[in-house]
């Protein structure tokens, strides 16, 4: 038991989650290739033209994870950034900062293409509908995270700023989540329910599912990369980088 | 509760004597909304249709006028960290700092705007809303915007930081807000969205002036 407990708590150091990371990125790309090609091969191939929409809906197997990861990402965000916060470790700070512009690349990502998506089926690049305003803004907080946290040169400073405002920007992923039940607006509800049946083909929830699973390992190779660079950054005095440097 | 009314107090008091900080927000108020109608042009229907936004925005614009001095005097003095090491709670000294600056800043806003509101030709209940929606958002917007302020106290371009982290916070505020004053003159119903204001404010009235501390402690460090 308590074997289990110093193994678990080995890695919060950033000396040796360094070769640790190093060893997992490999995993986690060749993951992202594959459920990536996977992905695309059966929502591009095998996953039937929609009824309604026509090949457009196609778009769905791209903008549908993005918006998922862009959420997951600010959660896991903010619960890094409250746990560097309140127990003071480095390494999870340096994870709250690695995961930030990833997530502001998934919010732009699904923004833009809700936008492509949004021209041919509703005749118009962006409508104030209650869901694309939350994501919207869910994209300036990752911009506000990333500039709070540039803007400081003290990095326990800027660590423990940016999770103060992680933590405030929290109570909109809720919001986000939400807004299509709250409000009954354009964009159309959600087609995945954990408590029914899927209302679509097996094919598409499968292409989804596919590309999902590639977005969320695509998501932790990048940010375990970016992490592996900010550790080296940050900890430049002591002697473990210079080792890891040889 | 006497730190509470004497940091107000304190606060009010020298923002009094130099008038001009606390004139330059109102007056920014009355001009830009002013700007409006001459620059969309003086159709009465259409000005009475974007007058709850152009209010509101305005009105938030203002509020972020005062809002990087909030903090920025009393750290370059060493006030703030005197106040971090009196005896009373750091936070009840800042809820009191925070309810000066609405004092100043939020409540002439509310009592300008009706005026304002008869340049777009609304009528007496929507001005009616229109103070009362402004009266529960006001305080709303200070307690956020003091959160930021407190974030990017001695921040290289902290100014225009603070704008990038207030303004998507008050986006709520400004939604219901003006979407009360909206409902008011489209002839709806006023209290879904008053209440989820009220809600709002009570909220922040609970978290805001502890967040705001917690971010002055690591501002302080």
């Amino acid at each position: 038991m308590n074997m289990k407990i110093i193994n678990w708590f080995r890695f919060a150091s950033p000396q040796s989650f360094y070769p640790l990371a190093g060893r997992l990125i490999p995993l986690f790309w060749v993951l992202a290739l594959l459920f990536g090609a996977a992905g695309l091969w059966v929502s591009f191939f095998v996953a039937p033209t929609d009824a309604q929409q026509g090949e457009g809906y196609r778009i769905i197997f791209v903008h549908v994870p993005a918006s998922w990861m862009s959420m997951i990402i600010y959660l896991a965000m903010a619960f890094w950034a409250g746990l560097g916060l309140a127990l003071n470790t480095r390494l999870s700070s340096m994870m709250a900062q690695a995961l930030a512009p990833t997530g502001a690349l998934m919010a732009a990502l699904s923004l833009w293409t809700g936008a492509f998506w949004g021209k041919p089926m509703w005749g118009a690049w962006w409508v104030w509908d209650a869901r694309l305003t939350s994501e919207l803004i869910l994209f300036f907080l990752y911009i506000g995270f990333i500039a709070l946290q540039s803007a400081i040169d003290d990095p326990r400073r800027a660590d423990k700023a940016g999770a103060i405002l992680a933590l405030i920007g929290v109570v909109n992923v809720p919001i986000i989540y939400f807004s299509v039940k709250w409000w009954n607006t354009l964009h159309q509800g959600s087609s995945i329910n954990l408590t029914r049946a899927p209302s679509m083909a097996h094919t598409m929830l499968w292409g989804l599912l596919l590309m999902a699973l590639a977005f969320w390992m695509y998501s932790i190779a990048v940010s375990l990369m970016r992490l592996r660079a900010i550790m080296l950054e940050r900890e430049r005095h002591t002697e473990w980088v210079k080792h890891a440097m040889e | 509760m006497n730190a509470f009314f004497a940091t107000m107090r304190r606060d009010v008091l020298l923002a009094l004597r130099r008038k001009s900080e606390v004139l330059t927000a109102v007056f920014f108020f009355v001009i830009v909304v002013s700007l409006f109608p001459l620059g969309i042009g003086p159709e009465p229907a259409l000005l009475k249709k974007i007058a709850p936004g152009v209010l509101w925005v305005t009105a938030l614009l203002a509020t972020l006028l005062g809002l990087p001095r909030l903090f920025a005097s009393d750290h370059l003095d060493g006030t703030l960290e005197q106040m971090a090491l009196s005896p009373s709670p750091l936070a009840l000294l800042i809820a009191g700092k925070i309810t000066a600056h609405w004092l100043l800043c939020g409540l002439p806003l509310v009592l300008l705007a009706p005026a304002l509101g008869l340049q777009f030709d609304l009528d007496v209940r929507t001005l009616g809303i229109l103070s009362l929606s402004l009266l529960l958002g006001t305080p709303l917007l200070s307690l956020i915007g003091a959160m930021g302020a407190a974030l990017t106290l001695g921040v290289r371009g902290g100014g225009v930081l603070l704008a990038l982290l207030v303004l998507p916070l008050y986006i709520p505020t400004l939604i219901f807000g003006a979407g009360a004053v909206e409902a008011q003159s489209a002839g709806l119903g006023v209290e879904g969205h008053l209440s989820l204001l009220a809600a709002l404010l009570a909220l922040a009235v609970f978290f805001a002036p502890w967040a705001t501390t917690a971010a002055l402690r690591i501002a302080l460090e």
